[in-house]
C-alpha cells in the first residue's frame, strides 16, 4: 500500500495514513468534479495549484526555512501515488514536475538568493515550475541541444526553442538547459532559471496528444532573452552533470506513478468485472478473467517490491544510475501491459471516454517515452554491464 | 487471373487517389468533429467505391470480393481506420445481410441507395446490457396485426448518426432463447426511432459510434430480414465475412503504421545518426515486418477459403484474433520508435495506435474468439 520502509515508526505510519486521507479528500473535493472538463480544456487551471499550496500539498519535502514542511519522501510520493491511482495522470506529471523535479533542482543547486526568490512562492503555488531540456531536433540525445545562452555584457542572451515541455503554459519559471559554450560538448551545457515574464520569452502551442490531455505539454521559444549571472543554476558548464545527478529521483518518481497507476487500473477493473454480467454470470467468473487479474496483480506486486527497494536505496543515497534506469523501464513497461489488459476486460466500454479505464490506457502510453525512453534506459543498463 | 490482378491494382489506384483528394485534406477535422459528413458517402458512391461486390442489378458493379476489400485495405493502410470501420459495416456487413437474406422488395428498397451512398447501413446487435452474449439482448419486436412493435435500445452502433437503415436484432419470442431472435431492416425515418449520443471514444474519433432507441416503433412484417426466429443463425452465417474484413483492415493498418515508421526513423536523427541505424530499431522493424507478412499469408489463405465457401467459423475466429493482436503489437512498437512525437496527435502514428485498440474488442472480443476456437477443439 505504501512506499514505506519496514523500519518506519508507528507514529510516522499513522501520520502517513492521515496524510493520505488529506490528499484523498482534496482530490475528491477539488479535482474529481472538474477533471473531465480539464481534460477537454487541455489544461489544469492555475488556481488549482494555489489551492494545493494552501492545503500544503506542494513541495512537501522542501526545507522548512523556505516554507516547506521537510516531510520525508514518502509524503511527497503519497500525493503522486494517490492521484495516479485515481487516474489523474496529467495532474500527477504536472505536480511531480513542479514539486519533485524543479523544486529539488533549486534546493540542491540554487544560491541562497535563488532559493529565497523561488522556493516560498513555489511552495505556496503562486509560481509554477517547468524543466526544459527537449528540443524539436533532439530528445534522447541531450548533448545535441541547440539553444544557446551566449555571454553578453554582464549576462547572457538566450536563443532557441524547446518542445514537449510539461507545465509549459502555466509555468512562471523554467529551468532551461542551454549551451553556454557550443564547442564545449557536454561540458558547454548550463542550466538557467528563466522567469517567463522576461521579454523575449514566448509560449508556443499547447500540444494535442493522444492522452494526458490536461497536461499542458508545450513549445517554448526564446528570442534574445536577457539573463543575468544570477540566473545560472548550479555550475557554469555543469548542466549535464546536474541533469545526471537529478535523474535517479525523477525516474523513481515516474516509477511511483507507474505502480500506483497500474494498481488504480486493477482496482477499477476488479469492480467492473464483478458487476458486469455476460452469459448470465459475472465477467469475473470466467477463468480467463480470473487468470488475467491474477497475472496483473502478480506483476504489480513484483514490480512494487523492486520499487520499494529502490525507494530505500534512494533514501540512503545509494540509488545508482543503472538501477534508476531499471526501475523506470520495469515499472512503465509493466504499467503498459497492465492497463492494456484491464481495458480489454471492459469490452466495448473500455474504449469509451466516459469510462476512466480508457484514460488509464491512453495516459500510460507516454510513460515508456518521457523521462528518457525505455530504449535509452536499456542503453544505460547495458553500459553498466558491457560498457559502450 | 493476371488481368484480374491488373484490374485490382488499377482499382487500388482509384481508391488511393480518391482518399488523397477527398479524405486526406479533411480527416483531422472530421476526427475533431467526431463524425464525417454524409456527403462523403455520396461522393464514394459516385466514385463506385461502395458495395462494389454487389450485383449490378442492385447498383453495384458485381466485382469480386477482393475489390471490396481493397477499399477497406487502403483506408486502413492510410490511417483512416474510423472510415475503414464505417465502410466495413456499410459495404461488407449491412449490405451483404440484405443481399443474402432480403426479399426482392427489401433488396430493391435498400441496396441501390446503399450503393449510391444515399442510404447508409448499420448493424444493431449490441445493447447496454449485452455485447458478447447476444442471446442476452432485450430489444423486443412484438407481433401486432400485420406489424411488429419494437421497443428497446442498442449501443456502440457504428454509423449510428448517419444510418438510413439498421439491420436490427430483436427478440420476437423472448422465451425461446436463441430461436426467438429475428432480424429486421429498420428504416430510420420511421416514427419511434431515435438516435442517442455519438459516443466519445479513446480513438476512432470520426466513427459515429452511437446509441439508438426504439420507442414503440411500428414496423411492417415486410421488413423482417430472413426467417422469423432465424436471427441467430443468420448472424452466425455472416460472421466469417465480417471477421475476414476486420482481418484485412488489421493487416493493412499495421502495414501503414510500419510504412510511416520506416519513413520517420530514416529521417530522424539521434546521437548523430539516423534512428534507423540503431540495432534495436532495425530489429523492431524486422519483427514488425515478419509479424505482418505471416498474418498477411493467413489472410490471403482465408480470403481464398471465403471465395471457395470453405471459411469455417473457428478459422474466421482465428484470423480475427491473430491479426488484431498483431496489429496491436505492431502499432505499439511503431509509436515507440517516434519517441515523444509518437504521442502527439499531429503525428498520425498516434492515431494508428489509439485506433488499433478497438480491433481486439469489436466484431467479437479476442476472448470470445478464443472461446469459439476452443469449442472447436474440446467442445463446450
Ligand atoms: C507528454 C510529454 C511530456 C514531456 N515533458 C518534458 C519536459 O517537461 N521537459 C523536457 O525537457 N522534455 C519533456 N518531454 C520530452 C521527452 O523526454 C522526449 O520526448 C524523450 O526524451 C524522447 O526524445 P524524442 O522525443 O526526441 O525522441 P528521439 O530521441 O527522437 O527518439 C526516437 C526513437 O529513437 C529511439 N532511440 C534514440 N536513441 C537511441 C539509441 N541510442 N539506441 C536505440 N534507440 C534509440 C528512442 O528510444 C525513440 O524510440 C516530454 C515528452 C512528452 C511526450
Ligand atoms: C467502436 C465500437 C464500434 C462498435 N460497432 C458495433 C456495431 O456497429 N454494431 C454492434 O452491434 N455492436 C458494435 N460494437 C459492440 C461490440 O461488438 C461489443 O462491444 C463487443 O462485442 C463486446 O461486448 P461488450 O462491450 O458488451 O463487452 P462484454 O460482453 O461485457 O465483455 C466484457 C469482457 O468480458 C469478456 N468476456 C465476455 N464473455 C466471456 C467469456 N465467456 N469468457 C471469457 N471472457 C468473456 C469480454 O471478452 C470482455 O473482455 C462496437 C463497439 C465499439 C467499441
Amino acid at each position: 500500500m505504501t512506499a514505506a520502509d519496514p523500519q518506519m515508526s508507528d507514529s510516522m505510519a499513522a501520520e502517513l495514513a492521515d496524510w493520505r486521507d488529506t490528499i484523498l479528500r482534496f482530490l475528491a473535493d477539488e479535482v474529481e468534479p472538474h477533471y473531465e472538463q480539464w481534460e477537454r480544456d487541455g489544461i489544469v487551471p492555475k488556481s488549482l495549484y494555489r489551492k494545493m499550496g494552501d492545503a500544503g500539498l506542494l513541495c512537501v519535502d522542501a526545507p522548512e526555512a523556505y516554507g516547506g514542511s521537510e516531510a520525508p519522501l514518502e509524503f511527497s510520493f503519497a500525493i503522486a501515488e494517490e492521484a495516479a491511482r485515481l487516474g489523474y495522470m496529467s495532474l500527477v506529471t504536472n505536480v511531480m514536475m513542479h514539486s519533485d523535479i524543479v523544486v529539488p533542482y533549486i534546493t540542491h543547486l540554487g544560491t541562497e538568493a535563488q532559493k529565497q526568490k523561488y522556493l516560498p512562492r513555489m511552495i505556496s503555488g503562486e509560481w509554477f515550475g517547468a524543466l526544459a531540456m527537449t528540443e524539436p531536433g533532439t530528445g534522447s540525445d541531450l548533448q545535441a541541444i541547440k539553444t544557446t545562452a551566449l555571454p553578453d555584457g554582464d549576462g547572457y542572451r538566450l536563443n532557441g526553442s524547446k518542445t514537449f515541455i510539461t507545465n509549459g503554459q502555466n509555468a512562471d519559471v523554467v529551468i532551461v538547459a542551454a549551451k553556454t559554450d557550443p564547442s564545449g560538448g557536454a561540458k558547454g551545457t548550463t542550466l538557467f532559471l528563466v522567469d517567463t515574464n522576461l521579454p523575449g520569452f514566448k509560449r508556443g502551442r499547447n500540444l494535442e496528444k493522444v492522452g494526458m490531455h490536461a497536461a499542458d505539454t508545450s513549445e517554448l521559444f526564446f528570442d534574445d532573452v536577457r539573463l543575468g549571472h544570477d540566473a545560472v543554476l548550479g555550475r557554469l558548464g555543469g548542466g549535464f552533470g546536474h541533469l545526471i545527478d537529478e535523474l535517479p529521483r525523477e525516474r523513481l518518481m515516474l516509477a511511483v506513478a507507474a505502480v500506483a497507476h497500474a494498481e488504480g487500473a486493477l482496482e477499477r477493473t476488479i469492480a467492473y468485472v464483478t458487476e458486469r454480467k455476460a452469459f448470465g454470470q459475472p465477467v469475473a467468473s470466467f477463468q480467463n478473467t480470473r487468470f488475467e487479474l491474477a497475472r496483473i496483480k502478480t506483476e504489480i506486486e513484483v514490480t512494487r517490491a523492486f520499487y520499494e527497494k529502490c525507494c530505500r536505496l534512494y533514501a540512503e543515497g545509494r540509488l545508482d544510475v543503472p538501477t534508476a534506469a531499471m526501475i523506470k523501464l520495469a515499472t512503465s513497461d509493466m504499467e503498459g501491459r497492465v492497463v492494456d489488459a484491464c481495458l480489454q476486460l471492459f469490452g466495448g466500454y473500455g474504449y469509451m471516454t466516459e469510462y476512466p479505464i480508457s484514460r488509464y490506457w491512453a495516459d500510460a502510453r507516454v510513460q515508456r517515452i518521457y523521462g528518457g525512453t525505455n530504449e535509452i534506459m536499456k542503453e544505460v543498463i547495458a553500459r553498466s554491464l558491457v560498457g559502450r | 487471373m493476371s488481368t484480374q490482378n491488373e484490374e485490382l491494382e488499377m482499382f487500388r489506384d482509384t481508391v488511393v487517389r480518391f482518399f488523397k483528394d477527398n479524405v486526406e485534406p479533411h480527416y483531422e477535422q472530421w476526427e475533431k468533429d467526431g463524425i464525417y459528413p454524409k456527403d462523403l458517402y455520396l461522393q464514394m458512391g459516385e466514385a463506385g467505391l461502395l458495395c462494389v461486390d454487389m450485383p449490378e442489378e442492385y447498383g453495384g458493379i458485381g466485382a469480386p470480393f477482393a475489390f471490396s476489400c481493397v477499399v477497406v485495405e487502403e483506408a486502413a493502410r492510410m490511417g483512416y481506420l474510423a472510415l475503414a470501420s464505417n465502410l466495413t459495416v456499410h459495404s461488407d456487413i449491412a449490405a451483404p445481410y440484405i443481399l443474402h437474406l432480403g426479399t426482392e422488395a427489401q433488396k430493391q428498397k435498400y441496396l441501390p441507395k446503399m450503393a449510391t451512398g444515399e442510404c447508409i447501413g448499420a448493424i444493431g446487435m449490441t445493447e447496454p446490457g449485452a455485447g458478447s452474449d447476444l442471446q442476452g439482448m432485450k430489444t423486443s419486436a412484438t407481433a401486432d396485426g400485420d406489424d411488429y412493435i419494437i421497443n428497446g435500445s442498442k449501443t456502440f452502433i457504428t454509423n449510428g448518426q448517419h444510418a438510413g437503415v439498421v439491420v436490427l436484432a430483436t427478440k420476437t419470442d423472448p422465451k425461446a432463447g436463441a430461436k426467438g431472435t429475428t432480424l429486421f431492416t429498420v428504416d430510420t425515418s420511421l416514427p419511434g426511432f431515435k438516435r442517442g449520443r455519438n459516443l466519445e471514444k479513446a480513438g476512432l474519433h470520426s466513427a459515429d459510434t452511437s446509441e439508438l432507441f426504439f420507442d414503440n416503433l411500428r414496423i411492417s412484417r415486410d421488413e423482417i430480414l430472413g426467417r422469423v426466429g432465424g436471427g441467430f443463425g443468420h448472424l452466425i452465417d455472416e460472421l466469417p465475412r465480417e471477421r475476414l474484413v476486420l482481418a484485412v483492415s488489421a493487416v493493412a493498418h499495421a502495414q501503414g503504421a510500419l510504412e510511416k515508421t520506416i519513413d520517420y526513423v530514416t529521417e530522424r536523427k539521434a546521437f548523430g545518426q539516423p534512428i534507423a541505424s540503431f540495432q534495436n530499431t532495425r530489429f523492431v522493424l524486422a519483427t514488425c515486418k515478419t509479424d505482418i507478412e505471416v498474418h498477411r499469408a493467413f489472410v490471403e489463405k482465408c480470403t481464398q477459403q471465403y471465395a471457395d465457401n470453405t471459411l469455417d467459423v473457428p478459422t474466421a475466429a482465428m484470423i480475427k484474433l491473430a491479426t488484431t493482436e498483431m496489429e496491436g503489437r505492431v502499432t505499439d512498437a511503431c509509436l515507440q520508435l517516434f519517441g515523444g512525437y509518437g504521442y502527439m496527435t499531429e503525428y498520425p502514428i498516434s492515431r494508428y495506435w489509439a485506433d488499433a485498440r478497438i480491433q481486439r474488442i469489436y466484431g467479437g472480443t479476442s476472448e470470445i474468439m478464443k472461446e469459439v476456437i476452443a469449442r472447436s477443439l474440446v467442445g463446450r
